[in-house]
C-alpha cells in the first residue's frame, strides 16, 4: 500500500497541473511532426527526478512474529505486509475484513480501535483504502489493516467487532461514499442527509460546489 | 457487546421512527440550548422523565477541515487545527506538529520540546477548568465557574505573553518553536502553580463532600470498563472506568519521559469518578510544570527543516494525550508540499458515542450532568 504514493506522483495527483506541464515540452519542439514521438518520451524523464529518489527505503516489508501468525491464519487474504516509518501496516482482503477483526481483537488482544478511515485513489482500479488504526492495551501496540475497495463494493464493516466503527464507519460513508455490509444504521452522520456527493473524494471539487451554490441560491456568478 | 453496536432508536428517517407507547414522548434537545455546550442535538425518546433511548445529531459545526488540508501546504494548515478543540488550542497544535515531524523524520531540539511540554500542561489544566466550571454549573454549582474562569485566566495570560494569542494559540511550528520563551515565563508558571494547589483545593470544598454534588454525580452514566474499550472511550472517561491508559506514559511524546506523575484512575466510572480523575489530573499537571521549569535545557528552538516542506511519500499515525482523550493524526503525503490527506481523529466524537449507553434508564436532569461529563468540545466532534 505505502507504494501508493510513489505510483501517484509520476501519474499526477492533482490532476490539472503535472499532465499540463508535461504537454508543454512536447508542443514545444514544433513542425517535425514525425519525430514528435521522441521527445515525448523524452519529458517523463526530466519529470521523474525532480521529486528526490529517497535515499532509504521507507517502506519496507514486515515480516514479525504478528505477521507470521496472520500469514498462517489468513494465508492469500494477507495482501502485503510492510512498515513505514517504524509503523506496522497490514493490507487484507477487503471481504474478509470482519473476519481478520475479529481475530485480531480476540486472539491478537488489539482491542481499542482508535481510528477508522479511508483513503482515496482515484487513479486506482480499487479506488479506496478503508484503514482501522488498532492499539492493543495489553501490548502497548499499534496496527494499522487496511482494505482495499472499488467504488460501490461492499465493505464488512467492523462495528460488530469493535461498536467504536459504528459512528467511524458512518463518517466513512458520508465523506467516502463508502459501503459497510452489515452496519446497524448507515446513514450519514456530518453531512445533512440530503447533501449531494461525498466530499472527501479527490473528484469532489471544493470550488465547483461554490460557485454552483452561490448560482443556485443567490443567482449570480461566485468570482472563485 | 453486541446490543451496543446500533444506536438507532429514533432513527436517522422518519422510516426508522417506530410507533410510540401511550406514556412515550420524543424530546428534542439543542442546538441552542445552553448545557449542550455549543451545538449538540440530542433526540431522547422518554418514558415520563425516565430516558429510554437518545440519539446524538451531530455536524452542525462541520467545516470539513479534512477537505481544507487538502489544499493548503503543511504549514498553512497548522493554524486550522487549533479552532477544532478551541478550548485546548495549544494540544492540538503540538499533535499536528509532532506528526509532521515524524512524517519528515525530524525531532524537536531538547528545549522545544520542554516548553511544548510546560504550555500543554497548562493547556490540559485549563481545558479541565473550563470543564469543572460549566459542569458545576449545568448540574446547578454556580461559584466553581467564577473560581475557574479566574485560574484560567492565569494560564491565558501566560499564553499571551508567550505567543500573543488566547485562545487559537498556534503556539509550535513544524520542527520546534517561533518564538523563544519570554524572560519571566518560568516565573509566570512557577508563581501560577504555586497559587493554583490551594485553589484546587478550593474547587473541592465546595463539591467533592456537597451532598447535591453527590446526589447529581454518583451513580450517574455508568461506563465499565469493557463499555468503555469497545466504545473506543480515550482520556478521563476511560481511566475513570479504572483502565490505566495515558498516552504520554504508554507512548511518550513531547518530554514527557523525563518527568514523574501519576495516572489517576477511578473505578466506577461514574460521573463522580469523572469528576475526580481530572480534579487529580490538574494536579498532576501542575506537578509536571514544575518540574519542567526547573531545567529549561539551552539550545536551539526550531529543527532544521526546510521553509518548502516535501516529506517523503508514505504516512504515519501519531495521537498525543489531549485533555479530552486520544487525538490522533493520520497524514498521508504523496512527496508534494500539501498533504495527501489529513484524518484528525478527534477524541470528543468518539467520546460522544458513549453517550447512548450511558444516559439510558437516566432522568432527562442527567442528560445534562452526562454532557457535562464526557467534556466534548463540538468544534472537535464536527470538525
Amino acid at each position: 500500500m505505502a507504494d501508493e504514493p510513489k505510483e501517484q506522483q509520476p501519474s499526477g495527483v492533482p490532476a490539472g497541473d503535472k499532465p499540463a506541464a508535461s504537454s508543454a515540452p512536447t508542443s514545444t519542439p514544433p513542425a517535425k511532426a514525425p519525430a514528435a514521438a521522441p521527445p515525448a518520451a523524452a519529458p517523463p524523464k526530466p519529470a521523474a527526478p525532480p521529486p528526490p529518489k529517497p535515499p532509504v527505503q521507507l517502506q519496507t516489508p514486515l515480516n514479525n512474529e504478528l505477521v507470521g501468525r496472520v500469514r498462517a491464519k489468513f494465508a492469500t487474504a494477507l495482501l502485503e505486509a510492510i512498515e513505514d516509518r517504524k509503523q506496522a501496516i497490514l493490507t487484507v482482503e477487503c471481504g474478509r475484513l470482519a473476519e481478520v477483526a475479529q481475530y485480531l481483537r480476540d486472539e491478537e488482544r488489539f482491542d481499542l480501535l482508535s481510528d477508522l478511515t479511508a483513503l482515496d485513489w482515484p487513479k486506482r482500479e480499487k479506488r479506496f483504502d478503508v484503514v482501522l488504526n488498532l492499539y492493543s492495551l495489553a501490548k502497548n501496540e499499534r496496527l494499522r489493516v487496511k482494505a482495499r475497495a472499488g467504488d460501490g463494493d461492499e465493505v464488512p464493516s467492523v462495528a460488530g467487532v469493535w461498536p467504536t466503527a459504528n459512528w467511524l464507519e458512518r463518517e466513512a460513508f458520508d465523506m467516502f461514499g463508502i459501503l459497510f455490509a452489515g452496519h446497524p444504521n448507515l446513514a450519514r452522520i456530518l453531512l445533512p442527509d440530503d447533501w449531494q456527493g461525498y466530499p472527501l473524494r479527490k473528484d469532489y471539487d471544493i470550488i465547483e460546489q461554490d460557485t454552483s451554490w452561490v448560482k443556485e441560491n443567490l443567482g449570480l456568478e461566485s468570482g472563485q | 457487546m453486541t446490543g451496543m453496536a446500533g444506536n438507532t432508536i429514533t432513527g436517522t428517517g422518519e422510516k426508522q421512527q417506530t410507533l410510540l407507547g401511550a406514556d412515550e414522548l420524543i424530546l428534542n434537545m439543542g442546538p441552542q440550548h445552553p448545557s449542550t455546550h455549543g451545538v449538540l442535538r440530542v433526540k431522547l425518546k422518554l418514558d415520563g422523565e425516565r430516558v429510554i433511548a437518545s440519539e446524538c445529531m451531530i455536524g452542525y459545526l462541520h467545516r470539513g477541515v479534512e477537505k481544507i488540508a487538502e489544499h493548503r501546504s503543511y504549514q498553512q494548515f497548522a493554524p486550522y487545527v487549533d479552532r477544532m478543540d478551541y478550548v485546548a488550542a495549544v494540544s492540538n497544535g503540538l499533535g499536528y506538529c509532532e506528526a509532521i515531524e515524524k512524517l519528515l523524520m525530524v525531532e524537536a531540539p531538547p528545549r522545544a520540546r520542554v516548553i511544548r511540554t510546560i504550555l500543554t500542561e497548562l493547556q490540559r489544566i485549563a481545558s479541565h477548568l473550563l470543564w469543572l466550571g460549566t459542569h458545576a454549573l449545568d448540574i446547578g454549582a454556580l461559584t466553581p465557574l467564577f473560581y475557574c474562569f479566574r485560574e484560567r485566566e492565569e494560564i491565558l495570560k501566560i499564553f499571551e505573553k508567550y505567543c500573543g494569542a488566547r485562545l487559537t494559540t498556534h503556539a509550535f511550528r513544524i520542527g520546534g518553536l517561533q518564538y523563544e520563551a519570554y524572560d519571566t515565563l518560568e516565573k509566570d508558571v512557577e508563581r501560577f502553580c504555586q497559587a493554583f494547589e490551594p485553589r484546587i483545593k478550593d474547587y473541592e470544598d465546595l463539591l467533592t463532600q456537597n451532598r447535591i454534588w453527590l446526589g447529581r454525580t454518583k451513580g450517574v452514566g455508568i461506563l465499565k470498563a469493557a463499555d468503555a474499550i469497545a466504545l473506543g472511550a480515550t482520556g478521563p472517561v476511560l481511566r475513570a472506568s479504572g483502565v490505566k491508559w495515558d498516552i504520554r506514559k504508554a507512548m511518550p511524546y513531547a518530554a514527557y519521559d523525563q518527568y514523574k506523575f501519576e495516572i489517576p484512575v477511578g473505578t466506577t466510572g461514574d460521573t463522580y469518578d469523572r469528576y475526580m480523575v481530572r480534579m487529580e489530573e490538574m494536579r498532576q499537571s501542575r506537578l509536571i510544570c514544575l518540574q519542567a521549569i526547573e531545567n529549561i535545557p539551552t539550545g536551539p528552538i526550531m529543527a532544521r527543516v526546510g521553509k518548502v516542506l516535501k516529506p517523503p511519500p508514505g504516512e504515519v499515525y501519531h495521537s498525543i494525550e489531549a485533555p479530552k482523550g486520544e487525538l490522533g493524526y493520520y497524514v498521508i503525503s504523496d512527496g508534494t508540499v500539501q498533504p495527501y490527506r489529513v484524518r484528525i481523529r478527534p477524541p470528543s466524537f468518539v467520546n460522544l458515542q458513549s453517550f447512548d449507553h450511558m444516559v439510558k434508564g437516566h432522568l432527562v436532569a442527567d442528560v445534562v450532568a452526562i454532557i457535562g461529563t464526557l467534556d466534548i468540545v463540538l468544534g472537535e466532534v464536527d470538525r
